[in-house]
């Protein structure tokens, strides 16, 4: 079967995992394997190679930014340059999300960084290639949530009231 | 009711796993929040859901098990909210993977959403529907995506098209109900509802023939208009990546057309001219504009033969690969390998280059360059490029040498174009990197040297000169005492010299030195001491004027750990010190080796039950002695089968005629039977009944009284013929060999001298076999007793392979002799001495648990059992 992305990973320098997703199946136990295998080989490579490895019959594409590791691993026949772009895509709707981003923003606002990365990539393809469309849709749904904690909290307001 | 307020909470929890020193510490952090949200889900507010499911994703991703919070995402994605359902659905991507039971539960969920009033929560569904799901599930929802297709929203047209991709990945049935769908999307102008529609219709192409052919002629005309448009468009910052609008769109377009133009000539004339202007036109100084170009190249390759879009592909290549951009030489090696098959020759233009990568820092260049170089040998430029590989092999990373040594000894094998040249490039590989040479191309090496006669000579010395400065690569030893120990004459008196050659002079003490080096050299392992110490029996013979010293070195051996050195040794100084009229005919040269046989073999691997080598002829002048001897020397004998440690006899051990293991084969049964005994004992020591104080008392007389009738005669009889068990401590098969060697009959009848003290007993019998012991103590040792024991065949088959295995308690040694055959005819016998040492001699009396193994009619049956009955005193 044939899929462009097989798995996305943020680790960073430290080895810690940041993000995951898997979009071909691994049971939990390969996943963890992949993931030590991985950072192992990446975390030790030094900083003017190229950004590919071959591993395991497919390619990972790495790049790091600041402190964090973008792995995304893809079949031998794929075009590592346009993952790279890819990558460097998710990043920049990152960075105009958070403002700036950084790995504490990754770290506490993780969810976020998972609904972006949904916006940006179904079934281990690219969906949008457009930055700006992508922070249009994640802003909606934000504000949907908004307008839902709002009412929430009005209505626990009126409840609280009604029982002073 | 903090469910949405809940972030607090969630940040506390990363706050306080983020402070943890240890990783116990956070194991503890982890566990009691665990806890807490075990109870929380127990009390099952609906309100505290949102958090506790954030909070598990946190924790799955810190590689805990979070299995246990899988229900509630399905509780999350079925209750009403969009906020409940968002993080239900990311949870259920996360927690949850397409093989697991629970997934199909959200079956009817899913539907529900796919059909919701608000398109977010449409898309919400639809994305986890994409990422997860599962064949059954694909069936079931298919019919609601496909309608998606064509939403209003582009939202969720796009989404839907990649959702269909994963469907039809899983069901490829499915296809064709896609195919009008996905080329309504080629006609969009929504950049992201286009760009799945093309990776869609790619899809559908590589499922489905048909689709191919109706979008081959259908859409390839409106695919190649797209993609000018988008090439020439103007520039639009939304899409703009370093000058190229919309790389992304680019290359899927280009992948699209890839397989739209491959294999129709139609086709592929229709898009020459676009991919012409892509290839000229596209930017080539930022990674973008490369992107694009590669997946062109790879375009320009695959479809029908357009030679001049071919020369331009090949030519963005060649920039490529003198990018000083790392990733841009990566993807130009991996690219190039695709382009020898259709234009060898524009790929050799780049040789150099290509040579050049080789010797990247970098290892992931290295390794596609090296794959590359090897696709680029042939005939022509096999020595250039040998010469330059193996230059830089003296210079590799210690890391990278194994792959590049195998990768030059596999061209030199495929290419060499003479015998002296193969082995001239091989001796230089062994010398850089012997220690990273795998078996199999040594033994080739080995193989092709004896089959070049008249090459020996010359071998044989430039071997000597390689071994005296790389004395630590085990591999080129090898081959260096192997050809010393058969050449080893040549070597001496340079016979067989070539015009090319400087002579040396190589006194026979210096040939010895170089195996007696291998052979004490404390890292040396048993292979490299095995070849030495044959290399010196075979030199014994060719330097007879040196062999007093040759036989020094070979009796040092016997006091080696390792118990087949050992046991060679004893046998070769036997050979040495009183075989001499039959000494040279023993170790004359082996008879060319079977290249086509070792390459059959080397090809499938077989395990080496079959020799390789055709049996030595050679001529033995005393016929009794020699029948024992000859088939001790030549072990590659295919009775080697049954042998339980010979079974990982290698090629190596038939080539040199020492096969290790198969003395076993000679010796009955005894290594095997002494490693499976060590091991039985330990597991019996538990076991063992123990004797009660009564019997101890009684068996303490007995034994009193029969030592001192047993005493005299046996004394007698060991100093008269020098009997069977010569006293070996480590090897009782030695003493087999001994009697082999020395010519003496193994054994020598005790019964007579036994007296009537120990009766004999039956210690075993079946339907088939019949086991009788027979007992007699040795002057001098109260503790020793000797046992015969006598194998009866029962049955009216022979049994072969037979091979009587024993295991005692801890206080008990046990020495078995080889027994006198391993064939064991129809109703008849074979006899095998053992002796046991019982060191609570007086307080327990013998007990034996034993084995047997033998085959009939090729089926190997096994037989157990414990001896009980032994008589009292032993």
């Amino acid at each position: 079967m044939y899929f462009q992305i097989h798995f996305v990973l943020l680790v960073s320098r430290q080895g810690k995992v940041r993000l995951t997703k898997w979009y071909s199946p691994y049971t939990q136990k390969e996943r963890s394997k992949v993931i030590r295998e991985l950072s192992g080989v990446i975390l030790n490579r030094g900083p003017k190679l190229c950004n590919f490895i071959e591993w395991r019959g497919y390619k990972v594409v790495y790049k790091r930014y600041a402190s964090l590791y973008f792995c995304m691993c893809i079949d031998e026949a794929d075009n590592e340059l346009e993952v790279l772009e890819i990558i460097h895509h998710y990043v920049e709707i990152l960075d105009r999300y958070f403002g700036s981003v950084c790995e504490l923003d990754l770290i506490f606002n993780f969810h976020k960084a998972y609904y972006i990365l949904d916006e940006l990539l179904i079934a281990g393809e690219l969906q949008e290639s457009s930055k700006k469309t992508v922070a249009r849709i994640i802003s909606a749904q934000d504000q949907l949530v908004e307008a839902a904690k709002e009412e929430a909290s009005s209505i626990s307001n009126i409840i609280a009231q009604a029982t002073k | 009711m903090n469910s949405i307020f809940s972030g607090t909470r969630l940040r506390d929890m990363i706050r306080s796993i983020r402070a943890c020193k240890t990783a116990a510490e956070e194991r503890g952090v982890v566990r009691k929040e665990c806890a807490d949200i075990r109870a929380s889900i127990n009390e099952n507010d609906p309100h505290d859901r949102h958090r506790n499911l954030a909070k598990l994703m946190f924790i799955h991703m810190l590689g805990y098990p979070t299995h246990f919070g899988q229900m509630e995402c399905l509780k999350l994605i079925a209750s009403p909210g969009f906020p409940e359902k968002r993080i239900g659905y990311l949870g259920l991507m996360l927690l949850l993977d397409e093989r697991q039971e629970v997934l199909m539960l959200v079956t009817n969920s899913l539907k529900q959403d796919l059909n919701h009033t608000n398109q977010y929560v449409v898309g919400l569904a639809l994305c986890a529907l994409g990422n997860i799901c599962s064949a059954e599930m694909a069936r079931d929802l298919a019919p609601e995506v496909e309608r998606l297709i064509q939403f209003r929203d582009p939202n969720i047209r796009k989404k839907a098209a990649l959702c269909s991709t994963r469907i039809v990945r899983k069901v490829p049935d499915l296809a064709e109900n896609f195919v009008n769908a996905a080329s309504s999307l080629l006609k969009e102008k929504h950049h992201g509802v286009l760009i799945t529609g093309v990776q869609l219709c790619y899809e559908l192409c590589t499922i489905s023939e048909e689709a191919l052919e109706y979008f081959r002629k259908k859409c390839t005309e409106g695919l190649i208009k797209t993609l000018r448009d988008i090439t020439n468009s103007a520039y639009q910052p939304e899409y703009d990546v370093a000058g190229i609008t919309d790389p992304f769109l680019h290359i899927r377009l280009l992948k699209l057309l890839r397989v739209l133009g491959h294999g129709d000539a139609d086709a592929s004339d229709l898009m020459t001219d676009i991919l012409a202007q892509v290839a000229t036109k596209t930017e080539s100084n930022k990674n973008a504009g490369n992107a694009v170009l590669y997946e062109c190249v790879e375009t320009i390759m695959a479809i029908e033969d357009t030679s001049s879009l071919r020369v331009l592909a090949i030519n963005i290549l060649g920039r490529f690969l003198s990018n000083r951009d790392n990733n841009i030489r990566y993807v130009a090696l991996n690219m190039l390998m695709k382009a020898i098959a259709f234009d060898d020759q524009a790929v050799q233009r780049h040789r150099v280059t290509i040579l050049e990568c080789v010797k990247d820092p970098d290892a992931s260049i290295r390794k596609r360059a090296l794959e590359l170089v090897s696709l680029l040998v042939n005939e022509n430029n096999v020595k250039q490029l040998t010469k330059e590989l193996i230059d830089y092999l003296e210079i590799s990373d210690e890391d990278f040498k194994e792959d590049l040594s195998a990768k030059i000894c596999s061209i030199v094998e495929k290419f060499s174009p003479e015998k002296i040249w193969y082995i001239d490039q091989m001796l230089k590989v062994l010398s850089e990197a012997g220690k990273f040479v795998k078996d199999d191309v040594w033994h080739a090496l080995i193989v092709v040297i004896s089959n070049a006669s008249e090459l020996h000579g010359y071998t044989v010395r430039a071997l000597y000169k390689a071994v005296l400065t790389y004395s630590e690569q085990e591999t080129l030893v090898r081959v260096a005492i192997w050809c010393i120990g058969e050449y080893g004459d040549l070597l001496v008196n340079n016979v067989g010299m070539l015009g090319i050659e400087d002579p040396i002079t190589v006194t026979e003490s210096d040939a010895v030195d170089v195996v007696e080096d291998a052979i004490t050299r404390h890292n040396s392992d048993m292979t490299t001491k095995a070849m030495a110490l044959v290399a010196l029996l075979k030199l014994s013979s060719r330097f007879p004027s040196i062999s007093e010293r040759i036989k020094d070195i070979i009796v040092k051996q016997k006091g080696s750990l390792l118990l087949e050195m050992q046991q060679r040794a004893i046998e070769f100084n036997s050979i040495v010190d009183r075989h001499k009229n039959i000494r040279s005919s023993l170790v004359e040269r082996m008879p060319v080796l079977d290249e086509a046989t070792f390459n059959v073999r080397r090809a499938g691997s077989l395990p080496a039950s079959v020799s390789t080598m055709a049996k030595p002829s050679v001529s033995i002048p005393n016929g009794v002695a020699a029948a024992p001897l000859v088939d001790l020397l030549d072990l590659g004998s295919d009775d080697i089968l049954a042998a339980p440690s010979s079974s990982g006899a290698d090629f190596l051990q038939d080539l040199l005629g020492v096969d290790l293991g198969s003395s076993e084969v000679q010796s009955g049964a005894t290594p095997g039977p002494k490693a499976g005994a060590d091991l039985l004992m330990d597991i019996l020591s538990i076991g063992t009944p123990s004797p009660s104080p009564a019997q101890n008392n009684t068996s303490s007389v007995d034994l009193l009284s029969t030592a001192g009738i047993n005493n005299n005669p046996s004394t007698a009889l060991d100093t008269l013929s020098s009997p069977a068990p010569p006293h070996i401590a480590t090897t009782a098969s030695a003493g087999g060999m001994f009697d082999l060697l020395d010519g003496l009959s193994p054994s020598p009848s005790k019964e007579a001298t036994n007296g009537p003290a120990y009766p004999p007993i039956v210690a075993y019998e079946s339907s088939t076999l019949k086991i009788e012991f027979t007992f007699s103590k040795p002057s001098g040792n109260l503790q020793e007793t000797n046992v015969q024991a006598t194998f009866i065949n029962l049955s009216p088959n022979t049994f072969t392979d037979f091979i009587f295995q024993a295991a005692v308690p801890k206080f008990l040694q046990l020495h078995l002799d080889p027994a006198s055959s391993n064939t064991l005819p129809a109703s008849g016998n074979i006899t095998q001495n053992l002796k046991v040492t019982n060191s609570q001699h007086g307080k327990k009396s013998l007990v034996m648990r034993m084995r047997i193994g033998y085959k009939v009619n090729g089926k190997d049956v096994l037989e157990e059992g414990q001896i009980n009955n032994f008589p009292r005193g032993l």
